[in-house]
C-alpha cells in the first residue's frame, strides 16, 4: 500500500509524457507509434490506478505533498495529491474508459496525417493529465489547474479540424462558456481564502473550517461553484455549447463531452459534498436546474437528426439527472450514475463513431437504416447502451437511475412526476435513434451502401468490453430493496456520508415497476413508430421549435452577444473617438490657440519686452502691498 | 562609498557605452551586435546580482550614493533593492529577446537607432533603481526622449501624430510630476553632508517620506503623481495616446513601451506615490481602483471591437495594466505581490504577443485579422507559439499569467468582493477577444496572402522558444518570482500603515 502511494505521481506523469512525446516528436513518429505511445501511458495509468483501487481499503485517505505551487503570507497552496474513495473511483474511470478510447482512437483517426495523428494523441493525453490532476488534486486551486485544462484540451480538440470555421466557431463558444462558469468558480475559492485562508481539502471540509463561515457566505460560495459546474458540465443556462462540441472528432465527444469532463462539475460538488449539504438553497437552486435541463434536453433530443446531436442533448440530458441526484442530497446516486453513464455513452459515441466511420462520415439519420445487417457488433453494442440508458431491470442505467428517481420521490411528487417523464423521453428519443439507425430499408446512397462494413477490432473491442460494463456495471449498486448492498455507497462512505431518507421497500418496488413498465411503453411507441422509418413529414407546430432546440441559440445571440457587441461599438465609436480623445484633443488645440495668442509677447522687438517688465514689476509691486 | 564596482553602476554604464558605442559606428550589422552583444553583458550583470542580495552583507555592492548637487540637497542615489531588482531584471532580460527576436528587421540608420535603444535601456534601469526624486526625475525623463525620437523617425505612416500626441501625453504628466516633487522637496527635512554641508531641504526617497505636508496638501500632490503615473500605465481615461503609438511606432519600440515603460507607472505608484502619500492614499484609493477596474471592462470590450492586431494588443494591454493598478491600490498582501509577479511575466508574454504579430506583419504585409486566416497551415511553429502566450495572456494555469492572476483577483478580492467580480468579467472577455484572434489569423483555410509566408527563422525561434520556456517555468515555479519580490511588498506595506 504505502509502496504504491510513491508511485502515484506516475499516474497523471505517464500521459504526460505521451503529451510531450507525441507533441513534440509528431514530425518522427509514423502513426502506430504516435497511436502507442498515446495508448501505453494511459494504460500504464489504469494499471496503476487499478492496483491501487484493489489494495486500498474503502476508507483509506491520503494526502501526498509534493511541493508548494506558490506561497505568500497570507495563502499557501501546496502541489498536493489527495487519494480516497472518490479519487480512486474516478481515477478507474478515466483511465479505463480513456484507455479505450485511445485504442478505438487509432483505428478512427487512421485517415489523418501522420503528424495531425500525433497531435492528436498529444491532445487526448493532454487532457488524460489534466483530467487526473483534476480528480487528483488536494486542494481547489489545483482542481482548477485541472479543470482548465481540461477545458483547453476540449477547445484544441472540438478545433481539431481548424480550416473549417463552423468547428472553431464550436470550439471558441465551448471555452467562453466554460470561462463564464469558470469566473463563478474564482470567485467561490476568493471567498474561500478571504475567509478561510486556504483552499486545502483537509482545511476547508472540516467542521471547524465551516463552523467559520456563515450561513450566507456558504450559500454564496456553493452557488458560485454551481455556476462553475454548470459552465463544464452543461447546464442551464450554459449548456448550449455542448452539442456544437459535436464538431470534435467523435471518440472526443465520447471521451470529453460524454464520460469524464463534463462530469468534472459533479466532482466538484461531490467532493465539495461537506459545504453543500449545509446550504439548502443552493441544493433546491441546483435540484431545478438539474430538472429542467434533464427535461429541456430530453424534448430536443426528439426531434434531431444528426446522429451526434441526439447523443449529445442525451448527455445534457443525464448529466442534469446527475445535478437532480445532487440537488436531493443523493451524492452517491450522482456519482454511481457518472459511472453508468460513462459506460453507456462512451458505448454509444464510439458505436455512432463506427457508423460515421462506415457511412463515410455521414451523420444524418434520415440516410441511414437497417445497419444492423452491416454492423452486427456495432449494432448489438449499440442496442446494449440503449437498453442501459433506457433503465431496463439489470442493466447498469437502472439501478443508477432508480436510485434517483427514488430521491427526487422522496424530495417531491413533482420532482419525480418531471424526472419519470424525461426517463420516458429517454427511452423514446434512444430507441428512435436505434430503429431509425440500425432497422428498417438503408436510406443511403448506392455508393455508401457498397461501402458499408464493420469497424476493425480496434474499434469493435472497446465497444464489446464498454457494453459488458454497461450491463455489469450496475451490480456494484444494488439497492436493498432487491437484496444488495449498494458497495458502490459504503466504498464511497468515508467521502460521502450516507443520504438519509430511505423509502420502504414497498414504495420501491412500486416506483421501480412503474418505471419499468412505462419505459417498455415508450420503447414499444418509438418501435411502432420508427421500425420502417421512410421520411418525416415536414413538422408544424411544437417540433419545429423542438428541432430548433427552443430557439435558445438565437435567444443568447439576441439578449446578451448583440447587446455586448452594440456596446463595444459604441464604445469605440463614441466613448473613445468623440468623447475622451475629443477632451484631449480639445485641450491640445485649445493649447494651440492659446500660444497663437501668446505669440506676440516674444515679438523679438526690445521695446516690448521692457514694456512689459516694466508692466510686471508694476504688478508685482501692487501686489505685494495690497497682500501685506 | 565607490571602492567596488556596483551592480547599480554596471546596470547603466553599460547601455549608455554600448549606446555610445553604436552612434560612435556606423554600420548597421555592427551597431546590431554592438547593441545585442551589450544587452547580453548587462543581462549577465544583472543575473549576477541576484546572487548578491543581502541588504547588509552586500549593501555596498547595490548601492551607489554620490553628492551631485550639494547645496539643494540631491544626490546622484541609486540602488538595488527587491523591487528594483525584479524590475531590472525584467528590463535586462527584455532587450536581448527583442534585440534577438526582431533581428531580421532592416533599419535605416542602425546606428542611431540601436544607440537610441540602448540609451532607453539605461533611463529605465535608473528609474527602477533611483532612490532619491531629482536622479528619479532625471531618468525618468532619459527613458521617454529616446523612446519618442524613435518612434517619431522609425515608425509607421501616421508616426507623427501618435508620437506627438504620445510626447505631449507623457510629458505633460511628467511636468505634473516635477511641480509635485519640487513641492514636497519644499517640505522636507535639512539633509546634512560628510563634509559638514547642510542643505536646506532633502530630495531622498526617506526624507519624502517624512515630508511634513497636510491633508489637503497630500491630495492634491497625490493627485499630480497620480496624473503623472496614470498616464504612463496607462489607465482609463488617460489611455488614448496608447493605441495609435503602438500601432505606429517600430515593433521592439512598442515592446519596449509595453513590456517596461508601463511598468513605470506601476512602479511610480508602487515606490513614490503609496509610500508618500499615505493619507491620501486611503482617500483616493477607491477612485484609482474605481478607474483601473473600468479600464479593464472597457479595454478588453474595445479590444473585441478592433480587426487592427496591434490595436487589439494595445487594448487588451489596457485591461490587463488596469487589473494590476486596481490590485495595486487595493494594497492588500496577497493583490501587491500578484502585482509584482504579473508585471515581471505580463513583460515576458508582450514581448513574446508583439513578435508574433512582427513576424506576421513582416510575412504577409497586413495586420488586418480581417485579411489573414489560415496561418497554421503554413506557419506551424509560429501558430504554437502564439497559442501557448495566448494562452498565457488569458491567464491559464500553468502558464505564468495564472498564478499572477489569481493572487491579484483574489487579493482584489479581500479589498471588496464587488471590484473582484468586475474585474473578473476581464477572465471572460479576455478568452473572447485572444479566441477570436487566433481563429481570425491562424485557423481556417489559407488565404492567397498567407499562402507565401514561411515558418519562423532560426534568430525569431530562438528568442520565442526562450519566452517560452519562461512561460512554462514561471507557470509551474513561480515561486522563485514571489521570493525575489516578497520584501518590496513588505516595505510597502509597512511604509503605508
Amino acid at each position: 500500500m504505502t509502496s504504491l502511494l510513491q508511485y502515484i505521481f506516475l499516474i497523471p506523469l505517464l500521459p504526460l509524457i505521451g503529451f510531450l512525446m507525441n507533441g513534440l516528436g509528431r514530425k518522427i513518429w509514423s502513426k502506430p507509434v504516435s497511436g502507442i505511445i498515446g495508448s501505453a501511458t494511459v494504460l500504464g495509468a489504469f494499471l496503476i490506478s487499478l492496483a491501487l483501487f484493489l489494495q486500498s481499503p474503502a476508507e483509506a485517505s491520503e494526502r501526498i505533498q509534493y511541493a508548494h505551487l506558490f506561497q505568500v503570507k497570507s495563502l499557501s497552496v501546496g502541489i498536493t495529491f489527495q487519494i480516497d474513495a472518490l479519487t480512486r473511483l474516478f481515477l478507474l474511470i478515466i483511465t479505463g474508459v480513456g484507455f479505450l478510447i485511445h485504442l478505438y482512437s487509432t483505428a478512427y483517426m487512421k485517415e489523418e496525417e501522420s503528424h495531425d495523428f500525433a497531435k492528436y494523441f498529444a491532445y487526448l493525453n493532454l487532457f488524460v493529465f489534466s483530467m487526473l490532476i483534476l480528480v487528483l488534486g488536494g486542494n481547489l486551486l489545483l482542481l482548477f489547474v485541472g479543470w482548465e485544462g481540461v477545458g483547453l484540451c476540449s477547445y484544441l480538440l472540438i478545433g481539431f479540424w481548424f480550416k473549417n470555421k463552423n468547428y472553431t466557431q464550436a470550439a471558441n463558444k465551448a471555452f467562453i462558456m466554460n470561462r463564464i462558469g469558470d469566473l463563478g468558480f474564482l470567485l467561490a475559492m476568493f471567498w474561500l481564502i478571504a475567509k478561510l485562508g486556504t483552499l486545502e481539502y483537509n482545511q476547508i471540509f472540516t467542521e471547524a473550517a465551516l463552523a467559520k463561515l456563515s450561513a450566507f457566505d456558504i450559500t454564496c460560495i456553493t452557488l458560485l461553484m454551481f455556476v462553475g459546474a454548470t459552465g463544464k458540465s452543461a447546464q442551464i443556462p450554459l449548456f448550449t455549447w455542448l452539442p456544437d462540441a459535436m464538431a470534435g472528432p467523435t471518440p472526443v465527444s465520447a471521451l470529453i463531452h460524454a464520460a469524464t469532463m463534463v462530469t468534472a462539475g459533479i466532482y466538484l460538488i461531490a467532493r465539495s459534498n461537506a459545504l453543500f449539504t449545509l446550504a439548502p438553497h443552493t441544493l433546491s437552486v441546483i435540484t431545478w436546474i438539474g430538472l429542467a435541463t434533464a427535461f429541456l434536453a430530453a424534448t430536443i433530443a426528439t426531434r434531431q437528426n444528426d446522429i451526434k446531436k441526439v447523443l449529445a442533448y442525451s448527455t445534457v440530458s443525464q448529466l442534469g439527472f446527475m445535478f437532480l441526484a445532487i440537488g436531493t442530497g443523493n451524492y452517491v446516486a450522482a456519482v454511481f450514475h457518472v459511472m453508468t453513464h460513462a459506460f453507456f455513452k462512451a458505448l454509444m459515441f464510439l458505436g455512432s463513431g463506427s457508423v460515421i466511420h462506415a457511412m463515410g462520415g455521414e451523420q444524418d439519420i434520415r440516410n441511414m437504416g437497417g445497419l444492423h445487417k452491416h454492423m452486427k457488433i456495432t449494432g448489438i453494442t449499440f442496442l446494449i447502451g440503449c437498453l442501459a440508458i433506457s433503465g431496463i431491470p439489470g442493466l447498469s442505467g437502472f439501478f443508477s437511475k432508480d436510485e434517483i428517481l427514488a430521491s427526487a420521490f422522496n424530495y417531491h411528487p413533482v420532482v419525480y412526476a418531471l424526472a419519470l417523464g424525461t426517463a420516458l423521453m429517454t427511452a423514446f428519443y434512444m430507441f428512435r435513434l436505434y430503429f431509425v439507425t440500425f432497422t428498417g430499408k438503408f436510406r443511403g446512397t448506392h455508393d455508401q451502401e457498397h461501402h458499408l462494413h464493420e469497424s476493425p477490432i480496434s474499434m469493435t473491442l472497446p465497444l464489446m468490453i464498454l457494453a459488458v460494463l454497461s450491463v455489469i456495471g450496475g451490480f456494484v449498486g444494488i439497492p436493498e430493496a432487491l437484496g444488495g448492498h449498494h458497495e458502490l455507497a459504503h466504498y464511497l462512505g468515508s467521502v460521502i456520508p450516507a443520504s438519509h431518507g430511505h423509502l420502504s421497500h414497498e414504495t420501491e418496488y412500486l416506483l421501480m415497476g412503474l418505471s419499468t413498465g412505462l419505459v417498455l411503453v415508450s420503447i414499444a411507441f418509438a418501435w411502432v413508430r420508427f421500425k420502417n422509418y421512410q421520411s418525416t413529414p415536414t413538422p408544424k407546430g411544437l417540433p419545429i421549435i423542438l428541432e430548433n432546440k427552443w430557439y435558445i441559440d438565437e435567444l443568447y445571440e439576441m439578449l446578451i452577444v448583440r447587446p455586448i457587441q452594440w456596446v463595444a461599438g459604441f464604445m469605440q465609436r463614441i466613448v473613445e473617438e468623440k468623447i475622451i480623445d475629443g477632451l484631449v484633443n480639445g485641450v491640445g488645440k485649445s493649447v494651440q490657440y492659446g500660444a497663437r495668442q501668446l505669440r506676440w509677447l516674444q515679438s523679438g522687438q526690445v521695446g516690448a519686452y521692457v514694456l512689459l517688465m516694466v508692466i510686471g514689476m508694476i504688478a508685482l509691486f501692487f501686489i505685494q502691498l495690497f497682500l501685506k | 562609498m565607490g571602492q567596488y564596482i556596483t551592480f547599480p553602476d554596471l546596470l547603466i554604464w553599460l547601455p549608455m557605452l554600448g549606446g555610445v558605442l553604436c552612434f560612435l559606428i556606423g554600420s548597421q550589422r555592427t551597431a546590431k551586435d554592438i547593441a545585442f552583444l551589450f544587452s547580453l553583458i548587462i543581462l549577465g550583470v544583472s543575473l549576477s546580482s541576484l546572487c548578491y542580495t543581502d541588504p547588509v552583507k552586500h549593501l555596498t555592492l547595490n548601492n551607489v550614493n554620490y553628492i551631485w548637487l550639494k547645496y539643494i540637497g540631491a544626490n546622484y542615489y541609486i540602488g538595488i533593492d527587491s523591487l528594483g531588482r525584479l524590475l531590472t531584471l525584467l528590463t535586462a532580460i527584455s532587450f536581448p529577446l527583442i534585440l534577438l527576436g526582431t533581428r531580421q528587421s532592416t533599419v535605416e540608420k542602425a546606428s542611431s537607432y540601436y544607440g537610441l535603444m540602448m540609451l532607453t535601456q539605461a533611463g529605465l534601469m535608473g528609474v527602477f533603481m533611483a532612490l532619491d526624486a531629482l536622479t528619479f526625475y532625471f531618468f525618468w525623463e532619459l527613458a521617454l526622449i529616446p523612446v519618442y525620437f524613435l518612434a517619431s523617425r522609425w515608425g509607421g505612416e501616421r508616426r507623427i501624430p501618435a508620437t506627438f500626441k504620445f510626447f505631449v501625453y507623457t510629458f505633460g504628466g511628467s511636468l505634473l510630476m516635477l511641480i509635485g516633487i519640487l513641492y514636497v522637496y519644499m517640505h522636507t527635512g535639512p539633509r546634512s553632508f560628510e563634509d559638514g554641508t547642510i542643505a536646506f531641504h532633502s530630495f531622498s526617497l526617506a526624507s519624502f517620506h517624512h515630508a511634513t505636508l497636510s491633508a489637503t496638501e497630500q491630495t492634491w500632490l497625490f493627485g499630480l503623481f497620480f496624473l503623472a503615473f496614470a498616464i504612463k500605465m496607462p489607465i482609463f481615461p488617460f489611455h488614448t495616446w496608447q493605441p495609435d503609438a503602438y500601432d505606429q511606432s517600430p515593433t521592439p519600440v512598442t515592446m519596449v513601451m509595453s513590456a517596461l515603460m508601463v511598468k513605470m507607472g506601476l512602479f511610480g505608484v508602487f515606490r513614490w506615490l503609496l509610500p508618500v502619500f499615505p493619507d491620501a492614499a486611503i482617500q483616493w484609493k477607491q477612485v484609482a481602483i474605481a478607474l483601473s477596474v473600468i479600464g479593464i471592462v472597457y479595454g478588453s470590450w474595445l479590444a473585441m471591437k478592433q480587426d487592427n492586431l496591434k490595436k487589439l494588443i494595445a487594448y487588451s494591454s489596457i485591461a490587463h495594466i488596469g487589473l494590476m493598478s486596481a490590485a495595486l491600490f487595493s494594497m492588500k498582501e496577497l493583490a501587491v505581490q500578484g502585482v509584482l509577479v504579473q508585471m515581471f511575466n505580463h513583460g515576458i508574454n508582450i514581448i513574446g504577443m508583439w513578435l508574433v504579430v512582427d513576424i506576421i506583419e513582416r510575412k504577409t504585409g497586413v495586420k488586418k485579422m480581417s485579411e489573414l486566416g489560415g496561418l497554421a497551415n503554413v506557419a506551424p511553429k509560429l501558430t504554437i507559439m502564439l497559442v501557448v502566450i495566448a494562452l498565457a495572456n488569458i491567464a491559464l494555469p500553468l502558464t505564468n499569467g495564472f498564478v499572477g492572476e489569481f493572487m491579484l483577483l483574489a487579493g482584489l478580492y479581500q479589498y471588496h468582493p464587488i471590484w473582484a467580480a468586475i474585474a473578473g468579467l476581464g477572465v471572460i472577455f479576455s478568452a473572447v477577444y485572444t479566441l477570436k484572434m487566433i481563429q481570425l489569423v491562424f485557423l481556417g483555410t489559407a488565404q492567397e496572402r498567407t499562402h507565401e509566408a514561411g515558418d519562423v527563422n532560426l534568430a525569431e525561434w530562438a528568442s520565442m522558444a526562450l519566452i517560452l520556456a519562461m512561460i512554462f517555468v514561471f507557470g509551474v515555479h513561480p515561486q522563485p518570482l514571489i521570493d525575489l519580490s516578497g520584501e518590496a511588498v513588505k516595505t510597502l506595506l509597512t511604509t503605508t500603515r
